[in-house]
């Protein structure tokens, strides 16, 4: 293990953006995202989540993908390249680091998505273990262990100080880079917070939340033709918040945008909630909203984990509880589908 | 934690036992204290979730747009509950055509002013578990202890300028409140805009629409957003769009659409409220309301069902585009 001093943290971020580029819950107007660190960026221990979660910068809510431009005769293609830059993700907590792994089953196998593969590749992630979960997190329903994020270097507060532990290689050669701003220190400290976060997150009111009901085990066809869905949809406004602001919500579209100079073709994260989801030349196969409603949940408690050995696809990081306008979210339609307890 | 409480849970069991009523639009009990849903109630049974508390801040109105068409072989109408500032936009739709007034029976519930979680939970607490409320003093029970707050400093931000407590349309009325008039002055914050420079104007407006996802949230939840299909929605308009495509379109999309909702906005405050990313949109259309106000005399969209608002009559007297450079530009 290794550690420094907590008021030594920008330091430490600053010696990270010496040789790289780095990425870290940034403030703008009161919120905090993931953006790039620039002089004068400070750390805020007391920030759980950031809106958009971790997965905005291996996938981007929008990026470019090809440009066409015609000149006379001749039109002109040009692919944009996927990005080949080392980076270091700071700050990230162990649901978003699985929400890694949620994506990582889909994007980085046939057919493989070049742009989000090559920014995994050359992506150092930088957990630090969260100090003060809330009440609507509940990641230990999925089996993640909050202590133990397991990033390519993992880290904690504790006793004033952050103490880290690298796990991969990459995560190795970013310690050693930081050289002399560290220090060696044993378990001790990492231990003493990974209790105290482990005793809070035993008494949140989610704790004893369980995914009995759903999974590779039941039936699909039972839990598609559950009636309550229509009661669960009843209020939903059909608004994307919960799939934007989703750490494994993984749907994209594709679209062309006319510069006037130029064209454009970007893709750009789509929600399943949306009128226009999926639409194909027939129109489109989920005409009602029930069904578009019921399609987020199903996918991530029964296709998801039907087609990745039981794994579920949410992380239980409770950004859809904390920011659905109307407070509908998966916690309530696991417990209104699922047993309980 | 509302004065009527008991009464309005009472009264709509009532209702919908005597077969007044076969649905009922209303908010359902959530899985904390605070997260309580719009639902739709279709059994008597259902209603054991149905609660009234201060909690209750979203606007029901827009649901009867889609809640009033009533199914084949339905008879009893549909009971929506509405808070004194969702009358307005209630009366605002069906100025618009957009609720059929004949199916919906509204019961008008008092309010004393609706509290914004996220409000609680940036004075720094975390973990809430339950909550009392008492003289105006909300007690949070945490995973970390108990906090008190006064409930005065965490009211959602339309409570805080509360138009009044008289509700504008109702069949039948549940409420203690006497009517003070408006709780505060709704338009210091666009007075706070109005005396910036258009530079400090353009640097507060750029670094709140920077961070706007295009969820949607505001548009889906706005009353006077009522488009069977929006343009933005609509892959046959050339302008259908899932995200800002440029830092230009992320500032014309809020610009277009306070314009869009301008003079049939209500102030009713849904926009801001649901923002996931806290962008205070109300700001655009208060702006809009103090300039009608200040060029056509004193006007308050919903105020009646059916009146003709300002910006769809003409009158000789009406401004000149010239006033936009006589104001130099505010
Ligand atoms: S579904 Fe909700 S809780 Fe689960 S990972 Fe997505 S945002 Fe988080
Ligand atoms: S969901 Fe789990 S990992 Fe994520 S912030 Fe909460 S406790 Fe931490
Ligand atoms: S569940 Fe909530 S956040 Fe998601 S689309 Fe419906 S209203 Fe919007
Ligand atoms: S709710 Fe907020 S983030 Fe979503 S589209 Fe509206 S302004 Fe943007």
């Amino acid at each position: 293990m290794k550690k420094i001093a907590f008021s030594q943290i920008d330091n430490l971020l600053a010696a990270i953006a010496a040789t790289q580029k780095l990425y870290m819950p940034v403030e703008t107007a009161g919120q905090y995202n993931y953006g790039e660190w620039t002089p004068g960026t400070t750390y805020n221990p007391d920030v759980l989540h950031t809106v958009k979660s971790a997965k905005s910068v291996f996938f981007p809510q929008s990026e470019d993908l090809i440009r066409f431009k015609r000149d006379g005769m001749n039109l002109s293609i040009s692919p944009v390249a996927p990005e080949d830059e080392d980076f270091v993700v700071f700050g990230v907590h162990a649901c978003d680091v699985k929400g890694f792994a949620v994506l990582d089953r889909v994007f980085l196998y046939d057919p493989v998505d070049a742009y989000y593969t090559s920014r995994r590749k050359h992506g150092t992630i930088f957990s630090v273990m969260c100090k003060a979960p809330e009440e609507t997190c509940f990641c230990g329903a999925f089996g993640i262990d909050a202590t133990e994020p397991g990033a390519d270097v993992d880290s904690w507060i504790a006793d004033d100080a952050l103490v880290m532990r690298a796990n991969t290689e990459k995560g190795e050669k970013l310690l050693e880079s930081l050289g002399s701003l560290l220090t060696d220190c044993d378990d001790t400290a990492a231990d003493q917070a990974k209790a105290e976060t482990k005793e809070i997150l035993g008494k949140l009111p989610l704790a004893d939340l369980n995914t009995n009901g759903f999974g590779k085990d039941v039936d699909l066809l039972t839990l598609f033709n559950r009636p309550e869905w229509k009661e669960l949809a009843s209020g939903c406004l059909g608004c994307g918040t919960c799939t934007y602001v989703c750490p494994t919500c993984q749907c994209y579209d594709v679209r062309d945008y006319n510069t006037g100079k130029e064209i454009q073709r970007f893709r750009v994260w789509d929600s399943c909630m949306y009128s226009d989801f999926t639409m194909m030349a027939h129109g489109t196969n989920r005409p009602d909203h029930t069904q578009r409603f019921r399609q987020r949940f199903m996918h991530k408690l029964k296709y998801y984990p039907d087609r990745y050995e039981g794994v579920f696809g949410c992380v239980g990081c409770g950004r859809c509880l904390q920011k659905c306008p109307i407070s509908m979210n998966i916690v309530k339609v696991m417990k209104k589908l699922g047993g309980e307890a | 934690m509302q004065r009527v409480s008991a009464k309005v849970l009472e009264r709509v069991r009532q209702l919908m036992a005597d077969g007044t009523v076969a649905k009922v639009v209303g908010w359902k009990k959530g899985e904390f204290f605070y997260d309580c849903a719009p639902s739709v109630f279709e059994t008597v049974e259902s209603l054991d979730d149905l609660v009234y508390d201060s909690f209750c801040a979203s606007n029901l109105s827009k649901y009867m747009i889609k809640n009033s068409v009533l199914p084949e072989g339905q008879t009893g109408k549909v009971l929506v509950l509405l808070k004194p500032c969702d009358t307005y936009s209630f009366n605002q739709l069906l100025t618009e055509h957009r609720i059929q007034r004949d199916n919906v029976y509204i019961l008008g519930v008092g309010c004393e002013g609706m509290v914004d979680i996220e409000k609680v939970k940036a004075q720094g607490v975390k973990g809430i578990i339950g909550a009392s409320e008492k003289d105006g003093i909300l007690t949070v029970e945490t995973v970390y202890g108990n906090k008190d707050v006064a409930v005065r400093d965490v009211l959602v931000n339309k409570c805080e300028t509360c138009k009044g407590k008289t509700h504008v349309i109702y069949d039948e009325l549940i409420s203690e409140n006497e009517d003070e008039g408006p709780a505060g002055d709704r338009f210091e914050g666009v007075r706070a805009l109005e005396a910036m420079t258009s530079e400090e104007r353009f640097a507060f407006w750029k670094a709140e629409l920077s961070k706007c996802i295009r969820c949607n949230a505001c548009r889906n939840a706005c009353p006077a957003c009522s488009c069977r299909k929006c343009v933005f929605d609509n892959n046959a308009s050339g302008i259908a769009s899932k995200a800002n495509t440029d830092s230009f379109e992320e500032k014309m999309f809020h610009i277009i659409r306070a314009f869009h909702v301008a003079g049939r906005c209500t102030d009713c405050g849904e926009c801001t409220r649901v923002c996931p990313q806290g962008i205070p949109l109300h700001l655009f259309n208060r702006k809009y309301i103090k300039d009608i106000n200040e060029f056509y005399g004193d006007y308050s969209a919903g105020e009646t069902a059916g009146q003709r608002g300002p910006l769809i009559n003409f009158t000789l007297n009406d401004v000149e585009p010239q006033i936009v450079s006589d104001r130099e530009g505010n």
